[in-house]
């Protein structure tokens, strides 16, 4: 029996030896806004590392509930920079590793070609019924958005025609359905290689309301973990910047 | 402390959700009586694909339910260009269109309830009524309504309660908005996601007792040879 279950453990050790020579694992927590990206950047970290990060998406205040109720995330990526702070605060984290990984554009989209002008003059506009806004109680591109609002003095006007977007990917699918005829969402959701998918749309400047600062914090879950850390370094690299770049973020 | 009570907004939704689960139970036991009456008698070929068809919504999640309304009511989609062409205003993001995505939803909960109780009935009562001289019209209204009270009860209650308990196809079709598509369960989603945890409890607690009342009340209801 003794003999068995040794050679058991060896075997098993074995197995451990060989998945780190072979890289180790992350499941990283992804802000819905920064999807796309993030699967390119895996996809290259993995080739290039040997490491595999396991992705989940969610708006990030289930994520942050999640964190906080025990789910096994190595790393946020949070889409702004409060709830990294918190989670620093509060022990779930790792303070030190908190950095901004990219900073959001917001844009005003239609699906429409030559619907949204590049001065956003078609917010002054009756003839739309629906604008598609991400809830800014949950969202920080739905806070920009209203702050931009407030900043056009265009809040009163257009508030009752707002339809709100639990997160940010379900006021893009408002928009991209027509059902909406335009909404304020991510650059990132709309600009592949560089430029617009599809559509048009009005690139809201920095000025119009507070930086959408996306941070990310390694969790208490990954504190001793290689993969982790190596992702970290990963995404301040110059291959995952050009991805996040191509995707209308900054730095 | 202050004990943190339903906000106004809170209230809104709850008034909405009534309203909502209401229109809906009325729209369903009106549209699925004739059409449970035709699955529990007819010897057509198409009784089967029928019935899966209104039995769909029970097995499909509500994702996809949302998701293919919002598309077929949406400017590209057929129900978009029906009620385009009619005049009227696209459905999504309105109080109406929540009241068709909701009767797709809860159809299975009125439509089985009701086939079942037609089917209970059998041919037999009507006969006889039939020999009496009851015109069909009278048959139906004098002597299967009052037998299938009981399905007409459940059926009821559950497109109520089923309607009460919707959050996947509001929350696609329905754009959050106050007061005219933001129902208790998103209500209550939104609180969690905001971290307001004391006023989720407080709707979620409700919407648990109100679960528990409905189920009692339908068991309390049944006759007694059936409980």
């Amino acid at each position: 029996m003794r003999g068995l279950s040794s050679g058991k453990a060896i075997l098993v050790a074995a197995l451990f030896a060989a998945s780190a020579a072979q890289g180790a694992g992350v499941s990283v927590a992804v802000a819905a806004n920064f999807t796309a990206p993030m699967q390119k950047i895996a996809a290259v970290f993995e080739q290039d590392t040997g490491h595999k990060a396991t992705l989940s998406f969610g708006a990030t205040g289930k994520l942050y509930a999640q964190i906080a109720n025990g789910a096994p995330f190595g790393i946020l990526l949070a889409a702004e920079d409060s709830t990294p702070e918190k989670i620093a605060k509060e022990g779930l984290g790792d303070g030190a590793t908190r950095f901004t990984y990219a900073i959001g554009q917001l844009v005003l989209w239609s699906k429409q070609a030559g619907y949204v002008d590049a001065d956003g003059k078609v917010l002054n506009k009756s003839d739309w019924k629906h604008i598609a806004i991400a809830n800014p109680k949950l969202a920080p591109y739905g806070l920009a958005a209203m702050q931009t609002l407030d900043k056009l003095g265009l809040t009163a006007q257009v508030q009752p025609r707002v339809v709100q977007g639990e997160n940010i990917a379900q006021t893009y699918q408002f928009v991209a359905s027509g059902n909406a005829p335009l909404g304020f969402v991510a650059l990132s959701q709309v600009m592949e290689d560089g430029r617009l998918r599809e559509g048009s749309a009005w690139m809201v400047p920095a000025s119009m309301h507070e930086a959408i600062r996306q941070d990310a914090i390694v969790l208490k879950a990954a504190q001793d973990n290689a993969a982790a850390a190596a992702l970290m370094q990963y995404l301040r690299g110059d291959k995952a910047r050009a991805i996040i770049r191509s995707y209308g973020y900054a730095f | 402390m202050n004990p943190p009570l339903l906000s106004p907004e809170d209230w809104a939704a709850i008034t909405l959700t009534l309203e909502l689960a209401g229109i809906t139970t009325v729209l369903l036991l009106a549209l699925c009586t004739p059409l449970a009456w035709w699955l529990a008698h007819t010897r057509s070929r198409w009784r089967g694909p029928v019935g899966a068809v209104m039995a769909l919504p029970l097995v499909l999640p509500p994702t996809v339910i949302g998701f293919y309304l919002l598309v077929l009511m949406g400017p590209h989609g057929p129900i978009g260009h029906l009620t385009e062409s009619l005049g009227l205003r696209r459905l999504p993001f309105t109080f109406p269109g929540l009241v068709v995505g909701s009767v797709v939803y809860s159809l299975p909960f009125a439509v089985q309830p009701l086939q079942r109780a037609f089917e209970a009935l059998g041919r037999r009562p009507l006969d006889v009524a039939a020999t009496l001289g009851a015109s069909p019209l009278d048959r139906f209204f004098t002597v299967a309504l009052p037998l299938a009270r009981p399905g007409f009860i459940t059926a009821a209650i559950l497109s109520f309660a089923h309607t009460v308990g919707e959050f996947g196809v509001v929350l696609m079709l329905g754009g959050n908005i106050p007061g005219v598509t933001r129902v208790v369960s998103v209500q209550i989603y939104d609180h969690v996601e905001a971290m307001e945890y004391a006023q989720a409890h407080w709707l979620a607690g409700g919407m648990v007792v109100f679960a528990f009342v409905v189920l009692m009340l339908l068991h309390w209801l049944q006759p007694k040879g059936v409980r």
